[in-house]
């Protein structure tokens, strides 16, 4: 069943990331990385974080990907780009060397280490959840416990984010009209 | 049917994904002229980080990796409002740009 699971939410997961990568289309990227998004949830999920998992449908996939059309749309970008156009000839056969090379030395030491495949059953030891306590109260007792001063600097960091942008969009009535 | 239900995922399996997903993201930046879908690049790269800690923090019995995770997604969300706003400032000024016309910095 965890297994029919895994590779359910990890084709869901890659074939979005292809999708991303390869549409033309900035709408159809968006909404590929909307499939991802759903598909890492899926897999939070399965990893028993289920705060995260929530966290994830709301922020990203409700938020920031709703941040990205709004943001295509009222730019009008949302027309095809010609992504067969190669300005550099040499680009793409070397980001493919990258994107190979860093997939397979990642894979490499994590199948070489002491818990990989066929050495160690490693999701069977369930320490996370050993406690009785829900997730829910297991990250709020880090968050708001070891972590808050850290938490409150995120507030400090949102508050200036916002402010940033407001000043960076913002039109200057007086001057040139547009800035 | 006993063959899937004996068969379990393992960490590793996570951690490959992880992997798959950095990669792809890591291409997409490279490879991808318009900003808006570089920026989604980066988001695949920081999902793909986010699944291995998830996955490690289950690993290892330590909710401090799924804290971490939480932080991150917050950074993640101040990081595509500054540079989301950054695009629409430059759109503004000249439509249609891609990464290789914006170069009123270089020497």
């Amino acid at each position: 069943m965890e297994l029919v699971v895994f590779v359910i939410a990890a084709a869901m997961v890659i074939v979005g990331a292809l999708g991303v990568i390869v549409r033309p289309n900035p709408v159809h990227a968006a909404l590929s990385l909307v499939l991802t998004l759903f598909g890492v949830a899926v897999h939070f999920v399965a990893l028993e974080a289920h705060f995260l998992a929530a966290v994830q449908v709301i922020v990203y996939a409700g938020a920031i990907v709703v941040l990205f059309l709004f943001v295509i749309m009222l730019l009008g970008v949302d027309r095809t780009e010609d992504i067969t156009i190669e300005p550099f000839k040499v680009q793409r056969p070397m980001a493919l060397v990258v994107g190979v090379g860093v997939i397979g030395l990642v894979t490499a030491a994590v199948s070489s280490s002491r818990d990989a495949i066929g050495r160690g059953n490693g999701l069977e030891i369930p320490t996370v959840t050993g406690d009785n306590d829900s997730n829910v109260r297991q990250i709020a007792r880090s968050v708001f416990g070891d972590y808050v001063v850290a938490f409150e600097i995120t507030s400090v960091l949102l508050v200036v984010a916002v402010v940033g942008t407001v000043m960076l969009t913002r039109r200057i009535k007086s001057g040139k009209g547009e800035s | 049917m006993s063959l899937i239900a004996a068969v379990t995922p393992t960490t590793t399996w996570y951690l490959v994904l992880g992997a798959v997903l950095f990669g792809i993201g890591a291409v997409g930046v490279l490879v991808r002229r318009n900003p808006l879908v570089m920026f989604m690049c980066i988001e695949l790269m920081l999902n793909a980080v986010n699944l291995s800690f998830v996955a490690l923090a289950k690993r290892l019995g330590d909710i401090g990796g799924q804290t971490t995770v939480f932080f991150v997604m917050v950074v993640a969300a101040a990081e595509v409002v500054v540079g989301l706003g950054i695009i629409v400032s430059i759109m503004r000024r000249r439509p249609g740009a891609t990464a290789d016309d914006i170069a009123e910095l270089k020497g």
